[in-house]
């Protein structure tokens, strides 16, 4: 069974478009989406319903085990392959805090970056949105909003009102 | 009663006359159109062949190894560590600009960061070039990483020029990342204003399939507040490590713990004299004065009076610091420095880093464009003296009289420095070519915030 068209409305001031997603939200539709050439404030947060971003948490424990696995590298190469330095401690460990740092910071921005690859799926250079020939000003000057087919509240005519009620310049239907 | 005069309207960040689509027109439309395709290619050409002339340089310098340049004991770190320090300075300030300032919601920073980001990446690549050209022996550059090897081997952790290699490895990839993740939502503009279907694909395929998403906005904006706060402490450490290639030897002249951040304050200091110098030009030519205005120009030429100070103490903490000590041989390289041999690169480095910034005190100086470039040059190769007088003043009279000597830079020398000036002007040029020079999708989120404009 394939699911019933959504409606992509398209707007053109951004306040009105983050009115317009508050307006469907209130009114109880749950499977929305947002498109929008610059994250507006407020939209993503009422898209996501105060969910967290997992990146923060990903990119901690990234940097923690890049940073655990830089010091036990040190540690373990100066072990296994001793040079007597004036006679220091093998574990000077002062020195190592430059190495365990800088791999700290690498470890955990690639893993910000990957994490946020995985959240979005990218790469996906195809989508059901790219084919509304409107689209193309989703990364310029225009905003999206998209009652998906599959939301309980049915994306049907009275959708398309509250759309057009909320300022919507244009309502298409849209496969998603 | 009281009343205080109400607060003078502030100087508009950008035009305010911008409109969303004006800023996706306006910034697509030098790689898109290329205006003024001849003047571009002329430029390029120029900054093309000094790059043929660094190929020259380099294969030369595999040919006969690093016996043409002019280093020898006592002066084994010639122009090649005076460049790697210069150039991976003068990247620093685009990390600045783009994460330090971005902590400290200025929003100013919006016109410039991403062409402070390129121009970082740049540098940093021009820099990462000739620590690996001293190595003599560059084919085995990667003996520098640890890996599992049959001899058994591990490089030395505790030695900075070992850190150095981490440091740069990681804030070259660090910045890339950076300045990648802020070009997907531009790069899915591109894709979506380019005409040809090629062009289309090319700039699809970068924008990894960006679609403007609001899920996506919302891990993206974590993603990238988290880079800037990653990225804060990293520029901080890197030039600090750099500090440290000097600073742990023994030698009067580096052994001092004002190094680390006497060079962090250089690098932003000579980072930000840089990107007045290109962005000067860069927004006269492409008429980006909307964008990047007179205000910002004004604002960097503040950054860098500022830290032209930190410079100025580090200089009088050293000669401080060899005076307080009593000892004879730290104050020797002041007095050496200033009256030896190389007392011209001495003087010519106070006058250019400590007495011309000063000009910068006057609002009419930092408004009067041929002045501020003219200053921002005359940094530039201050800042280059002073990495000259640390590197050169320092090794070429140290403890023993016996071991003295005295350092130029040979034709190659010069031929290798000019050409990593080529290799980052034509990667430039081929950056405001083929990418948008300024990040749109912030400038949008800007104009769009009216009345929280600071």
């Amino acid at each position: 069974m394939t699911a019933p068209p959504g409606l992509l409305a398209e707007f053109a001031a951004p306040e009105v478009f983050a009115a317009a997603v508050r307006r469907a939200r209130s009114a109880g539709y749950t499977r929305l989406e947002a498109y929008m050439p610059f994250a507006v404030e407020g939209v993503a947060d009422e898209i996501v319903r105060g969910r967290r971003s997992p990146i923060a948490a990903a990119m901690l424990v990234g940097g923690i085990m890049s940073g655990l696995s830089a010091y036990g590298m040190e540690y373990y190469a100066t072990h296994i392959y001793p040079l007597n330095v004036g006679g220091r401690p093998l574990h000077s460990w002062p020195a190592f805090v430059p190495i365990t740092f800088e791999l700290t910071v690498l470890g955990s921005a690639l893993t910000g970056v990957f994490a946020l690859l995985w959240l979005a799926g990218f790469p996906r250079l195809e989508h059901a949105v790219f084919s509304d020939a409107r689209f193309d000003r989703a990364s310029q000057d225009r905003f999206f909003l998209c009652i998906r087919g599959d939301d309980p509240l049915r994306a049907g005519a009275a959708a398309r009102d509250l759309l057009l009620a909320a300022g919507a310049e244009s309502v298409e239907e849209v496969a998603l | 009663m009281k009343t205080t005069p109400p607060p003078a309207p502030a100087e508009p960040i950008v035009d305010p006359a911008l409109t969303l689509a004006a800023i996706g027109a306006r910034v697509t439309d030098v790689p898109l159109h290329l205006p003024r395709a001849r003047v571009w290619l002329g430029g390029f050409a120029i900054a093309f062949l000094l790059v043929c002339a660094l190929v020259i340089g380099i294969a030369n310098l595999f040919a006969r190894g690093i016996g043409i340049w002019g280093v020898n004991v006592p002066i084994a770190w010639g122009f090649a560590i005076v460049n790697f320090v210069w150039w991976i300075g003068i990247g620093h300030a685009g990390t600045f600009i783009s994460a330090i300032l971005l902590l400290l919601h200025q929003a100013w920073r919006t016109s410039i960061n991403r062409f402070t980001e390129a121009m970082t990446l740049f540098a940093v690549a021009c820099a990462g070039l000739y620590p690996i050209l001293h190595l003599g022996r560059p084919q085995f550059f990667y003996w520098l990483f640890p890996y599992p090897d049959t001899m058994g081997l591990w490089p030395q952790f505790r030695s900075p020029l070992v850190w150095d290699v981490f440091a740069v490895s990681t804030y070259a990839t660090v910045s890339l990342v950076f300045w990648y993740v802020g070009l997907l939502p531009d790069l899915a503009t591109m894709r979506d204003r380019a005409a040809p279907r090629w062009k289309q694909q090319i700039y699809g395929v970068l924008a990894l399939g960006w679609r403007g998403d609001a899920r996506h906005w919302f891990h993206y904006e974590k993603l990238y507040v988290i880079l800037a706060g990653l990225a804060t402490p990293l520029v901080v450490s890197v030039h600090s490590i750099v500090g440290l290639d000097f600073a742990v030897a023994i030698l009067p002249g580096w052994h001092s713990t004002i190094f680390p951040p006497y060079f962090v304050g250089g690098a932003i200091f000579s980072g930000f004299a840089m990107v007045l110098t290109l962005v000067i030009p860069l927004r006269r030519f492409y008429h980006l004065e909307s964008f990047i205005t007179d205000r910002h120009l004004d604002l960097m030429a503040q950054v860098m009076m500022a830290t032209g100070w930190v410079v100025a103490y580090g200089y009088f903490a050293e000669f401080f610091t060899a005076w307080w000590s009593r000892d004879e041989f730290d104050q020797f390289v002041v007095a050496n420095r200033a009256l030896g041999p190389y007392a011209v690169p001495f003087w010519g480095m106070l006058a250019a880093n400590v007495l011309a910034p000063q000009l910068l005190w006057s609002r009419r100086i930092r408004r009067c464009l041929p002045a501020l470039f003219a200053v921002a040059l005359v940094v530039n190769v201050g800042m280059w003296l002073e990495r000259y007088v640390i590197v050169v003043t320092s090794l070429h009279r140290d403890f023993l009289p016996s071991a003295w000597g005295m350092y130029h830079g040979t034709f190659w020398d010069w031929t290798v420095y000019v050409g990593t000036i080529g290799l980052f002007l034509a990667l430039l040029f081929l950056f405001v070519r083929l990418l948008p020079a300024i990040a749109m999708s912030e400038m949008k989120a800007l104009v769009t915030k009216k009345g929280r404009v600071a």
